[in-house]
């Protein structure tokens, strides 16, 4: 039986004092390190690791992250999708580098969760880490949970309040076998509308490990649009658990894209838990080189009259693999669930490895649910096409490869935030040969 | 990430669960007793004269079978009510299977009379191996087929009368290692049928065989070996119907095809055991050069069927099908799908399921679509649809697919959803009773796939599926 190594713990950094979290935060922090220690580590056996390479989970090598060397290059360099923000955190190494909130209304809370969970101690008491990790990282998680320092942040938008520039987050690594554990916690009251892009990237491109949650929350009639621009470098191991938990007629849609990071576990769980709730779940990630891409999610349709939307483009260069493993699960008494999963492979080099697993778990009969996944390669004839008129090879694959992430980007209703997606996009693809 | 399948609401549905439910007093002159351990397969051995390498081959499948772990990790804890010690490995009529009708004891010919094998039907099709326990009661070969040098007989008759193409190929396609239960089999087989189709010859009609049950605990090991050699064509249809019991009862088959060079194999079957019997079986064709093999799959009985027929397309252009349709009624789980190798260039599959729960019914689809490195022209289509009746019936679909290299192509669809109300109120409107209307919305449901069955299959499906939708709703 295959399993992954067994982890020596991640050392305690050199001045526990240095925790920014209150006692009771800290006490939950030491309990989620045993539990971390408890758990066994993954192994073949566990369905929500099929086809995983687990080898790749080694984390012997990772230590806590020294303070950044380069803060000033940092903040400089943390420009997000371009355009105004109204709000913008840049932490390197688990550290507040710098902060500015320049168009927030008032009453919206973004600051780091160590001072929130001083300041809002019941909200974060509520909503932090409160959904269980049932995707298969709970052991991840909880390391998490015993690691994190200063790279947590909660954004809070009260009752009918809406932000209308986007909350840019900033997460840096810098040096070798550094360990960062960035965490968003989104916490929408009724009505409330807001869009918030996190943005991973290294410092250099060493060897990095970065283990980061994600929770929302979303009232009554809130609305929620997040980005996730994952740009480790390409020798990180990368953990990325997101859960969302929607209420009455609200709606979360959330895009996560993969441009960097050597090995990836991405788990993304929509909880529908009262009528009229919506979840769009997007995901766009370009492979290359040897990038492993593991996602794996659910749409757990708990409530009647829910709907959930999923749709996962890869496209796999070179000797780049893709796991997807996707759960539609309307439970009992979900009545009226209408649930869509899509999942599509561009294959683009012989060596590449797309593994899919669409997944249903129907317990109600009034439902509508549909999956569908493929793969399959650039059309010799399309290429043709183009040459034909003058569209040199590589030029025309560029092209068919941006036509496939271009229409995923159609999903996103925000008109400024979809052009500004498109053109990073656009900018990341021009290295496709 | 299983939930607990509760009780309905809706009242249990009420089949008839009578038609089918027949036994006569055997007596049975072999009988291994209950339990497994090698003395009991040295007493198969004995009685079944096995020569040398089969004793090896069944002791080896039995250190496998002890080996191996339940598959629980991702299949139904139901298996863990199975209790090996409990359950009788074998049991004969007598070593030599009848030659004729009138060889068949007169209690079996009741039993077959019941089951449907009508003397009309005997005469057009080419051959009855109608299975009465574990050895081949009856077997009949068309004058017509053997003429055309096509062999038909019981896997036992074959392993010693044509060693020579039996021994190549037996337990070649699902090694014993397979899993637990193919390991099981090769420990205890018995029964089952062998068949061999010469080069170039075209079986014209399909041949067939019953299979039955008929004592309490008592487990079914048959052993399918079909060959087809080159250029050939053969059908073969299994169908079964089975007593009711009270305690659990093992059905536990391999099948085993070859197709060689551009050789046609269509397998068939109707699967109806009564609702106490884990019919756990392991099903897979070799498609070589330009052969096909295509599986067309109904399950409607039994307690927990877990069944995923395979093809491994391991010569050029060779293609691999399976046709499914699987009725869950209360208490019932029908885990099916289908497993797809593409060993060899521009090699196709397709995969069509279906599958209707009802009550507390639970119906799995499972399947692998597997395209090894630098194959090219390689493509797969899977469907599968579900269609839920009660409020609390379950559907699960659980694909994997794993796609190499730039010039494959895979595609996987699938969709779940209940019956349309909207017509069920038309039909209603017309004078159909809801159970009626209900009816006919599931057999238009798999109306497009019962009608890749022959015939005589089709009428009984049909027929199956009226019964299985009585009552169901209310």
């Amino acid at each position: 039986m295959t399993s992954a190594p067994e982890h020596s713990v991640i050392p305690e950094p050199a001045a526990p004092a240095a925790n920014p979290f209150p006692a009771w935060f800290q006490a939950e922090q030491a309990a989620a390190l045993a539990d971390y220690e408890a758990t066994p580590a993954p192994t073949r056996r566990d369905e929500s690791w099929r086809f995983a390479s687990l080898k790749a989970l080694d984390l012997s090598a990772f230590v806590p992250a020294p303070p950044v060397a380069s803060e000033g290059r940092l903040i400089t360099a943390s420009t997000g999708l371009g355009g105004d923000a109204a709000a913008r955190l840049v932490f390197g190494n688990d550290t507040l580098l710098h902060r500015d909130a320049p168009a927030l209304p008032p009453g919206v809370l973004v600051k780091p969760l160590a001072e929130a969970a001083r300041e809002n101690e019941a909200l974060v008491r509520e909503f932090f880490m409160a959904q269980p990790v049932e995707l298969g990282s709970h052991k991840y998680a909880q390391l998490h949970r015993a690691r994190l320092g200063g790279a947590g942040v909660l954004v809070h938008v009260p009752k009918n309040v809406e932000v209308a520039l986007p909350i840019e987050l900033f997460h840096w690594v810098e040096g070798e076998n550094s360990s960062v554990f960035p965490h968003t916690l989104i916490v929408l009251g009724e009505n409330a509308k807001v869009t918030v892009v996190d943005h991973f990237r290294s410092a250099d491109g060493a060897r990095a490990f970065a283990c980061g949650i994600n929770d929302f929350h979303l009232a009554r009639g809130a609305q929620l649009t997040y980005v996730a621009v994952q740009d480790w470098s390409r020798d990180t191991l990368a953990f990325h658990l997101n859960s969302t938990v929607v209420g009455r007629d609200a709606q979360a849609t959330a895009l996560l894209m993969n441009f960097g990071g050597g090995h990836v576990r991405g788990e993304s769980l929509s909880r529908l838990v009262e009528p009229g709730a919506r979840s769009v779940m997007l995901s766009l990630n370009p492979l290359d080189g040897t990038r492993h891409l593991d996602q794996r999610t659910l749409q757990d349709h708990v409530a009647t009259d829910t709907f959930s939307d999923l749709l996962y483009r890869n496209s796999l260069d070179d000797r780049s693999q893709v796991i997807f493993a996707g759960l539609i699960r309307p439970g009992v008494g979900a009545a009226r669930t209408d649930g869509y999963q899509k999942m599509e492979n561009l294959m683009l080099s012989e060596d590449a490895v797309a593994h899919a697993m669409p997944g249903l778990e129907i317990l109600t009969d009034d439902v509508r649910c549909t999956h569908g996944a493929t793969s399959g390669g650039v059309s010799a004839d399309e290429l043709f096409y183009m040459q034909a008129r003058g569209i040199p090879e590589n030029q025309g694959r560029r092209l068919i490869v941006a036509g496939f992430f271009r229409s995923l980007l159609d999903r996103i209703e925000n008109d400024s935030l979809r052009e500004k997606l498109g053109a990073l996009v656009a900018s990341r693809l021009e290295v496709i040969r | 990430m299983s939930a607990p399948v509760e009780e309905t609401e809706k009242p249990n549905i009420d089949i008839d669960r009578s038609v089918g439910d027949f036994r006569y007093d055997v007596d049975y002159a072999y009988d291994a007793g209950v339990g497994l351990t090698e003395a009991t397969i040295d007493y198969i051995c004995d009685v079944k004269q096995d020569p040398e390498w089969v004793r090896e081959f069944r002791k080896d499948g039995y250190r496998k079978f002890l080996e191996k772990p339940m598959p629980t990790h991702w299949a139904s804890h139901d298996l863990d009510n199975i209790v090996f010690e409990n359950i009788r490995y074998y049991l004969s009529q007598g070593v030599t299977p009848s030659r004729t009708w009138d060889d068949v004891p007169e209690e079996m010919k009741q039993t077959f009379e019941r089951l449907g094998i009508p003397e009309q039907e005997r005469k057009f099709l080419a051959g009855v191996e109608a299975q009465f326990d574990s050895e081949a009661a009856y077997s009949n070969i068309k004058a017509a087929v053997g003429e055309q040098g096509v062999i038909f007989v019981g896997s036992t008759e074959g392993l010693h009368k044509h060693p020579e193409i039996f021994r190549k190929w037996f337990g070649k396609v699902i090694p014993s290692s397979d899993n637990k239960f193919s390991a099981l089999n090769s420990a205890v087989f018995s029964g089952g049928s062998f068949i061999y189709v010469p080069p170039g010859v075209k079986v014209k009609h399909p041949l067939q065989a019953y299979f039955r049950i008929n004592a309490q605990n008592f487990g079914q090991f048959e052993r399918t070996l079909i060959i087809a050699d080159e250029g050939s064509e053969v059908m073969y249809m299994e169908g079964c119907t089975a007593p009711k019991f009270e305690t659990a009862t093992l059905h536990s088959a391999v099948v085993e095809l070859v197709a060689l060079k551009g050789a046609k194999i269509q397998y068939v079957t109707v699967q109806n055991w009564s609702p106490n019997v884990f019919n756990l079986v392991t099903k897979r064709g070799l498609a070589h050069e330009d052969a096909e093999i295509k599986w067309i799959d109904c399950n409607i009985g039994s307690r927990l069927t877990m069944k995923y027929p395979g093809v491994i397309m391991k010569g050029r252009r060779a293609r691999g099908e399976v046709i499914s349709i699987a009725l869950a009624s209360d208490g019932q789980h029908q885990d099916t799908g289908a497993k797809m190798i593409h060993a060899a260039d521009d090699t196709t599959s397709n995969v069509v399921s279906k599958s209707i729960s009802i009550g507390t019914g639970i119906a799995t689809y499972r399947g692998l679509v597997d395209i090894p490195p630098h194959r090219k022209g390689c493509k797969n289509n899977t469907e599968c649809d579900a269609l839920l009746i009660n409020s609390h019936s379950r559907t699960d679909t659980y694909p994997a697919i794993v796609t190499r290299g730039n010039q494959n192509a895979c595609q996987h669809e699938a969709s779940v959803s209940k019956v349309n109300a909207e017509q069920i109120f038309y039909m209603q409107q017309r004078g159909l009773s809801e159970g009626e209307a209900m009816s006919l919305a599931v057999n238009g449901f798999v109306n497009d796939l019962v009608r890749e069955f022959p015939m005589e299959y089709s009428v009984e499906l049909k027929r199956l599926i009226d019964l299985e939708m009585e009552g169901s709703v209310g």
